[in-house]
């Protein structure tokens, strides 16, 4: 137990020192920042602009369609599909003559084809001021209409979860957020930490320390201690990220202007209204409130002590798998890639199903993937985002984190008798028939 | 004799190979013992064995009077392996330390004996610095320093003068010494026979997973001598072959014979005395090991081991 730990400290300590490391845990959270300024800075700047000729025989969708940054619309008279582009037009709509209910397509030509979400939002411009003209035609006032699209712009959904008497407030958008999140976060950390399980094994057998340790240690030890002392490795990650985070945030909070802070801090205290007497809340108090808000309608003690046990759970049935192939490899690296077909192809499969389950929590697939331990680090984060025990039941997540204890225990010991006999063996091309035959054989 | 280790009826057959096949022998306490063989002829096999990284199939190893105890004993053997491992990237001061811990030193207790190897060695300046800064010889020094750290009782060493120069092989090679006589038992595994008949005491050779050849390197001399004696002339008088030898060859002054079955050292003196030969020098010459490895080892296939069908 003591050389255990002595291993374990070794492999942490070469690590953490390690410059790699500290660019690694400093930069990363400043680069995932950096792309996603990055690439809302492209979707803004990056679009084209658009001069649109409208074909429109009716005459009434012409209110309807106003010009943006990006659209320009234009009703000529004298354009069609041949001469458009001549004319300065980058497209032109062809609208048919609106008659009852028959339904005809409307017609968009093109220089360059139109991003989906930009053809979506002109159907629905055009989609709905058919149906105003028809309200109009069944006798509903121009006023009326006015005011009911007025009046529904700012409803939405505010869903609730009723937990016997009390009924507390959920939010489909952030549950989907935080599970895609924590299921992405955990299939990269598995990739990561497995792959650095299994150079870290290749090294001690290519480099032939291996020899001279198992000398001291029992080859399960090495192993063990190798795998703990990386995970351990990759916990302190997560913690300095956590804190870097919340003091960038916090750092962040701290610039914002003193009258603004005060107003969120009030918003806070009264629920979202403002206290008597004050002024109005500026648009970006309350923008910061209702984020803090939705932030907080998240149950993040169970999602973080979730996160921790499936993180572990997940990489100590993976690192296993990986040290295990590592152990097989000669001097060539590129050994390892066969092998490692049959761990990445779980892991990848399990980030796919991840996805769907991020919008489905609750279908028989997101069920199995989440109690199977290849996929359920990270198929269950996605679920548990969704809550317990309204998503998932508390059976459910007793059974997913028993069969994970249960799994990881298994690869473990599969991967230690694969480790033991792979980790001395030279000169030998190892295919999966032999680590099954080294697997089950007798000690 | 006072055995520090007994291997009794050893085996370890792998899936197409009988690595180990039915070795016994015993190596006296404080003793420099030579395991000689071709390559694959199954000593890495035995070495691990001894040193608890593989079980036997079968027999027994009593080491220290007791069985081998393979978790509590590791502790009373070094074990440096033929390919030298280190990790290239690691400190020396930090690796020495590490491995001396794993071996069951205090971390006080270890960092009082690497100062006192290193400063013994001259390699005090080497500790911050990383094994890939090291040349080859340096690291050898560095892997034997390690091996005998903790003061083991048995100490196996696998071609440990492989790279280095022959200051730097002395200076192990006293070292070795020095160790055998404070006690420590040492297994010297090697193909380089001229430093076995320097070094070793006692010998085994193996051989496709048999033992063929044990005993002392006198004795064994004594037991593969061939009767050819050396004799040397005065003015260099011609011999020729006679009743009781058979010249070999001649070779700066000296001439190799061979005497015959049924004749001793004493009837060839006489033959040469009654011819009136004046005779400078006489003495036998024994098979050097490098012989009687070589006689013993070739046609057997050794260095073509065929694999084997395995049935227990």
């Amino acid at each position: 137990m003591n050389k255990i730990w002595l291993i374990i400290q070794r492999e942490y300590s070469t690590r953490v020192k390690n410059k790699r490391f500290l660019i690694l845990t400093f930069l990363m959270p400043l680069l995932i920042v950096g792309l996603i300024a990055a690439s809302a800075y492209l979707s803004i700047s990056g679009v084209e602009q658009r001069n649109i000729a409208v074909v429109d025989p009716n005459g009434f969708i012409k209110n309807s369609l106003k010009n943006t940054s990006q659209i320009k619309f234009s009703f000529p008279s004298n354009v069609d599909t041949t001469n458009y582009q001549k004319q300065g037009f980058t497209d032109i709509l062809i609208l048919p003559k609106f008659d009852g209910d028959k339904k005809t397509d409307y017609i968009l030509r093109s220089k360059k084809s139109m991003g989906l979400m930009l053809q979506e939002s002109i159907t629905n411009k055009i989609n709905s001021a058919i149906e105003d003209q028809m309200l109009q035609e069944a006798g509903i006032h121009q006023n009326v209409l006015d005011s009911i699209h007025k009046a529904s712009q700012f409803a939405e959904l505010k869903a609730y979860e009723d937990k016997g008497s009390s009924s507390k407030e959920s939010n489909a958008g952030l549950a989907m957020s935080i599970g895609y999140a924590s299921g992405l976060l955990i299939y990269i950390t598995m990739f990561i930490y497995g792959t650095m399980v299994m150079r870290g094994v290749m090294e001690e057998k290519t480099n032939r320390i291996a020899e001279v340790i198992i000398s001291s240690v029992k080859p399960f030890e090495l192993m063990m201690g190798k795998i703990i002392g990386i995970g351990a490795v990759g916990l302190t990650q997560f913690l300095l990220w956590i804190v870097l985070i919340i003091s960038l945030t916090s750092a962040a909070a701290g610039f914002l202007p003193a009258d603004v802070q005060h107003q969120v801090a009030s918003l806070q205290q009264n629920n979202g209204q403002m206290a008597g007497g004050m002024m109005q809340a500026s648009e970006s108090a309350v923008k910061i409130y209702n984020f803090q808000h939705t932030i907080s309608t998240a149950n993040w003690p169970l999602i973080i002590g979730c996160f921790i046990f499936y993180f572990i759970g997940g990489y100590l049935f993976y690192a296993a798998l990986f040290a295990a192939v590592g152990s097989t490899v000669n001097e060539d690296p590129q050994d390892a890639q066969s092998l490692m077909f049959p761990i990445t192809m779980p892991l990848i499969l399990s980030y796919l199903i991840t996805n769907m389950v991020t919008q489905n929590p609750n279908t028989p697939i997101a069920f199995w993937a989440s109690i199977i331990p290849f996929s359920s680090p990270m198929v269950m984060m996605a679920r548990v985002a969704y809550g317990v025990p309204s998503a998932v039941s508390y059976w459910e997540l007793a059974l997913s984190m028993l069969t994970l204890i249960a799994g990881f225990i298994f690869t473990t010991w599969l991967s230690g008798r694969i480790y033991r006999t792979g980790i001395l063996l030279y000169g030998k091309k190892v295919t999966w028939k032999i680590l099954i035959k080294w697997a089950f054989k007798k000690a | 004799m006072d055995a520090l280790l007994s291997l009794k009826k050893l085996r370890k057959y792998y899936a197409t190979q009988k690595a180990v096949d039915d070795i016994s022998f015993d190596i006296a306490r404080g003793s420099i013992f030579g395991l000689l063989g071709p390559n694959g002829a199954g000593k890495t096999t035995l070495l691990r064995m001894i040193t608890g990284i593989f079980y036997p199939d079968g027999g027994e190893i009593i080491l220290d009077g007791k069985p081998f105890d393979a978790v509590n004993d590791i502790q009373k053997i070094g074990y440096m392996p033929e390919e030298r491992g280190l990790y290239k990237k690691m400190k020396i001061g930090e690796q020495a330390l590490y491995l001396a811990q794993l071996k069951g030193l205090s971390k006080a207790d270890a960092m009082e004996k690497i100062k006192y190897w290193f400063k013994k060695f001259e390699m005090e300046s080497w500790w911050n610095k990383k094994v890939e800064d090291l040349s080859k010889g340096m690291s050898q020094k560095l892997q034997f320093v390690i091996t005998v750290l903790h003061e083991p009782k048995l100490i196996i060493l696998d071609e440990p003068f492989s790279g280095l120069d022959p200051v730097n092989a002395n200076l192990i090679k006293d070292e070795i010494y020095a160790l055998a006589k404070k006690g420590a038992t040492i297994i010297f595994s090697t193909h380089r026979m001229e430093q076995v008949e320097e070094i070793c005491d006692h010998i085994v050779l193996v051989n496709l997973g048999k033992k063929i050849l044990d005993g002392t390197v006198a004795d064994i001399k004594q037991q593969f001598k061939e009767n050819i004696f050396s004799i040397e002339t005065e003015a260099g008088i011609a011999l020729s072959n006679s009743t009781a030898f058979d010249i070999v060859r001649t070779e700066a002054g000296k001439t190799l014979v061979k005497i015959k079955e049924g004749f001793r050292s004493n009837d060839l003196l006489q033959q040469l005395i009654a011819q009136n030969t004046q005779v400078v020098g006489f003495n036998e010459v024994l098979p050097s090991l490098n012989d009687i490895f070589i006689h013993l080892v070739e046609g057997t296939h050794a260095n073509t081991r065929a694999f084997q069908n395995v049935q227990e």
